[in-house]
């Protein structure tokens, strides 16, 4: 089953896309890219799933669901976070994170 | 579907019927009347509250095992209820205001479905569950801290909270894959069988502790509170502090105990560090704060590490003292946020300075407050001091010596910053001070509940009894 591409391959994609999604979300400074790495951190989440159910645990379906319901949950979430980014940019006229800063320490 | 089951989920589903309710009646009602809207809504969530406290059957397992209903989850689905309601009767004079008329069933709604998030995160039986559970009690919420549109602190509030959030269920769920790649199953019941504690699964545990760190924002994953806790309303602000952090730590002791038993030295040792940090970086951190809102947020973080401090031992007593503490946290908290609300509904005012004077024109609101920070600090005769005493206990008798000693020093710190606050009131002369006002009806109603819960849940010895009956632990 599944000759030629091993598990491992999969998971070292799922680290390293994890990993530069939490690069993006502390060192970009536009709030719609932000939104776009944390959608990198939570789809390397779903190739994790998918891939531990496909190689690990063919035979339950357990994982491919979970990343089924990562993906709703995520768009719910970043529906709520564009209409926040919209209410944003009619208050402040931008949405650079350096000119959001009201309040500080 | 039976009977039984319905009695058996019967606070979801009494929200879930309260919030369509309330949506129903936001659009047939006459746009003249909305503002009864707040009213029947408290009827509707009283009537939910009362519920949840009747004796019916309250245990089982539904779904499959998905959900998981037992004594202590019903015990903690009702605190978490006295909790709201006392929240919703606090915000109805921020509600009258013109700007947020046209808005009110809304709050209602995203409240009553935040709360439906927190109870089935409670009783999940399986991370799916626990996980839909956790999103329904962050995503309402952000959309709450950005309600006051017109502000700007509020969108930042929002933004900050929703992104943050979003970030730390990401670090959560890559550690919940690691957990399922490694036990090959995510009900709870099966984790908890196949979890030898081996280096990957400790790694997935660590990310997943750190996932829920966020969410009651222990040291080093503070940062968002202060500033979300500033911009939010301030009666979100009292929600965020009491009600999701009280719902995170009750989920957080719930799987400690009952999935993860067999690495209790690692997560023992995890705790005992971050408790350390966050009692110590939230005291430190609060004597330095002017506005009264980023004053309590800080307090709340370091209110968490004295929870976290309990929770370490994994003993039964621990259990017990934290859901008790949760319990008297409630009441203190929400009587400090009451006399806040009051105060910036009254005038708009937010700093610690403009509370110089206080005793001379408001000398009730002053001596509420009193109470409410005695409570926190754990002056003796109040409930906020049998609270940690418990909590101190049930770590001592695990032999966490030290870390005890440290929690009584941070404690003595804090009781400095808190009478700061006291000072302010009764001491300090002020030329402008706040003037007398009087509160109205809901205000004053909320406030005599909170009085009323710190001295009762200090002084009935039965209630802790109670919640120790319904605890587990080793």
């Amino acid at each position: 089953m599944n000759a030629g591409i091993p598990i491992q391959f999969f998971l070292i994609l799922a680290t390293l896309m994890f990993f530069v999604g939490v690069y993006g979300f502390l060192s970009r400074r536009n709030l719609i890219t932000i939104l776009m790495s944390l959608e990198l951190v939570l789809n390397s989440v779903n190739i994790n799933f998918m891939a531990f159910n496909r190689y690990l645990f063919p035979h339950k379906m357990e994982g491919m669901f979970f990343s089924l319901f990562i993906i709703a949950v995520v768009a719910a979430e970043a529906a709520v976070a564009i209409a926040i980014i919209l209410n944003i940019y009619r208050r402040f006229t931008t949405i650079n994170v350096e000119d959001v800063d009201e309040m500080k320490y | 579907m039976s009977l039984q089951s319905l009695l058996i989920m019967r606070h979801e589903l009494l929200l879930a019927v309260a919030a369509i309710f309330i949506l129903t009646a936001e659009i047939f009602i006459d746009p003249a009347r909305k503002k009864n809207i707040s009213l029947i809504s408290i009827v509707l969530f009283a009537i939910v509250t009362i519920a949840g406290f009747l004796p019916f059957k309250l245990t089982g397992t539904l779904f499959g095992g998905m959900y998981v209903s037992s004594n202590v989850s019903t015990l903690m689905k009702n605190i978490l209820n006295i909790g709201v309601l006392i929240i919703l009767i606090q915000s109805v004079t921020w509600l009258r205001k013109d700007e947020n008329s046209d808005r009110v069933s809304e709050y209602f709604i995203l409240i009553m479905s935040t709360l439906i998030g927190m109870d089935f995160m409670i009783s999940a039986g399986h991370f799916l569950m626990f996980y839909i559970g956790l999103e329904l009690a962050t995503i309402p919420v952000a959309a709450l801290a950005a309600f006051e549109r017109y502000k700007n602190k509020s969108a930042e509030a929002g933004i900050k909270l929703i992104l943050i959030s979003s970030l730390s269920s990401g670090v959560l769920l890559y550690g919940l894959s690691m957990i399922y790649g490694t036990t090959g199953s995510l009900y709870f019941f099966e984790v908890s069988q196949h979890f030898p504690g081996f280096n990957l699964q400790i790694l997935g545990f660590i990310f997943f502790f750190a996932g829920m760190a966020f969410k009651i924002s222990i040291v080093p994953f503070h940062l968002w509170t202060a500033d979300v806790y500033e911009g939010a309303p301030v009666n979100i602000t009292s929600f965020l502090s009491v009600i999701s952090k009280g719902a995170a730590i009750f989920i957080l002791i719930i799987i400690l105990y009952a999935i993860f038993p067999s690495i209790m030295e690692t997560w023992q040792k995890t705790i005992l560090v971050t408790s350390i940090l966050t009692m110590t970086i939230g005291n430190l951190f609060a004597i330095r704060q002017q506005n009264i809102k980023r004053f309590l947020a800080f307090s709340s973080i370091s209110q968490a590490g004295y929870i976290l401090v309990g929770m370490v031992g994994g003993n039964q007593l621990g259990m017990a003292s934290v859901i008790y503490y949760i319990l008297v946290y409630i009441f203190s908290n929400l009587g400090a946020f009451g006399v806040v609300t009051a105060i910036s509904n009254a005038t708009g005012k937010e700093n610690i300075d403009d509370y110089n004077g206080l005793y001379k024109t408001n000398p009730k609101l002053s001596l509420i407050m009193m109470l409410a920070l005695f409570s926190l600090a754990g002056i003796p005769p109040l409930a906020g001091f049998f609270g940690k005493f418990f909590l101190f206990t049930a770590a001592a008798e695990k032999g966490f010596y030290f870390l005890v000693l440290i929690a009584v020093i941070n404690t003595i710190i804090s009781l400095y910053y808190y009478l700061l606050v006291v000072k302010a009131m009764f001491i300090n002369k002020n030329d402008d001070p706040i003037v007398n006002f009087r509160s109205d009806f809901p205000t004053r109603s909320a406030l005599l509940i909170c009085v009323a819960g710190i001295f009762v849940t200090g002084f009935a010895s039965i209630i802790f009894e109670l919640i120790k009956g319904l605890s587990f632990g080793n």
